[in-house]
């Protein structure tokens, strides 16, 4: 889901980073209110995870290859404006050092993985998980699910990005300058892998850790109590 | 033991198997991710290249691109592979400090106000 430098125009690259720049500002300053001292180890290996599980690529056998991106796993512990920084933190060294996304579409990647993906996913945990206790098996149902519709969001953002394109930037005769593919092409194709494949493994993903935390550690799982809608 | 220690040992097995993320893929032939190609596959599949994508395509260089050193493509997997390892410590560790980084600095203007 990592859109490379050439496949957006310069109108959707930008509009991207003025979105995010925004969302950015706004989650620095909630999360400046509401971050403890003891949280920040948690934000870096939250960060850390969200890199280091898309480097997990799932084949699909001789189609493409997708990935989880664990966002919504850390929206859940820390809440969705420090996970929204946590998962940009991610996506920037991906970009900057391994060339894994591109840097003019850094705001459009972020805008799906680091926002829509972890507020989606967020919403819909909380909708699910409502009053349930941090450690009842509600609460696991409810963060595979929520990682399901949360990438499936972010996948249906990038595919309605991608497809955008011929329609924004063609030449006289046709042909495309950005990313050749229209929405009928690329929303289906976006969509339908992670429907049928790499939400799955978000979903497996996010519900195992829960569960595991629920184990190991449920105050950690506690965000979600303390925190009014 | 602390969680946050016992969740980075967790991490230790991942970044250790985390080739898999490589071998599985070439194993079973599948391509790069949808919407990923870089110009040749582009030209293959569309007959062109879009001027603009083509333009923007090599904007950026990265120091270890695709998870690996510059020319180690033709390498082979066990090479590959280690090179994967590599790249999965070097990102975590800037991913970790820069984060860290944030966090610390979000703390300490709440402390001055």
């Amino acid at each position: 889901m990592h859109i490379p430098d050439g496949y957006l125009g310069p109108t959707t690259s930008g509009f991207f980073y003025l979105v995010m720049l925004a969302v950015w500002t706004f989650a620095s300053k909630i999360v400046k209110k509401t971050l403890k001292a003891k949280q920040v180890p948690l934000l870096a290996i939250g960060a850390a995870f969200s890199f280091l599980i898309m480097m997990f690529n799932v084949p699909i056998p001789g189609g493409t290859t997708g990935h989880a991106v664990g966002g919504v796993l850390v929206a859940i512990l820390l809440g969705p404006w420090a996970a929204c920084i946590a998962v940009t933190v991610a996506l920037v060294v991906q970009a900057l050092m391994f060339g894994d996304g591109g840097v003019t579409a850094l705001g459009a990647n972020s805008f799906n993985m680091a926002f829509i993906l972890v507020f989606v996913g967020y919403y819909v945990y909380r909708l699910i998980s409502y009053n349930s206790p941090a450690t009842s098996a509600r609460r696991v149902a409810a963060a595979g699910i929520a990682a399901y519709v949360g990438i499936n969001a972010a996948a249906l953002m990038a595919g309605i990005e991608f497809g955008i394109q011929p329609l924004l930037h063609h030449t006289a005769s046709g042909q495309a300058l950005y990313c050749p593919y229209g929405l009928k092409i690329a929303v289906p194709a976006m969509a339908g892998e992670h429907l049928l494949v790499f939400g799955w493994i978000e979903a497996v993903v996010t519900a195992l850790v829960v569960k595991y935390l629920q184990k190991q550690d449920p105050a950690l799982l506690a965000f979600a109590k303390e925190t009014p809608l | 033991m602390k969680t946050v220690i016992k969740l980075w040992i967790g991490m230790g097995v991942l970044i250790v198997i985390s080739p898999l993320g490589l071998i599985l893929p070439s194993h079973f032939k599948a391509g790069s991710a949808w919407g990923e190609w870089g110009t040749e596959e582009i030209a293959k599949f569309t007959g062109y290249v879009p001027s603009g994508l083509k333009k923007l395509s090599g904007l950026w260089n990265a120091p270890l691109p695709d998870y690996a050193f510059k020319g180690w493509e033709a390498k082979g997997m066990a090479h590959l592979s280690a090179a994967y390892i590599f790249s999965a410590v070097i990102g975590i560790a800037i991913v970790g400090v820069l984060a860290i980084f944030i966090g610390r600095l979000l703390l300490k203007k709440k402390d001055e106000r």
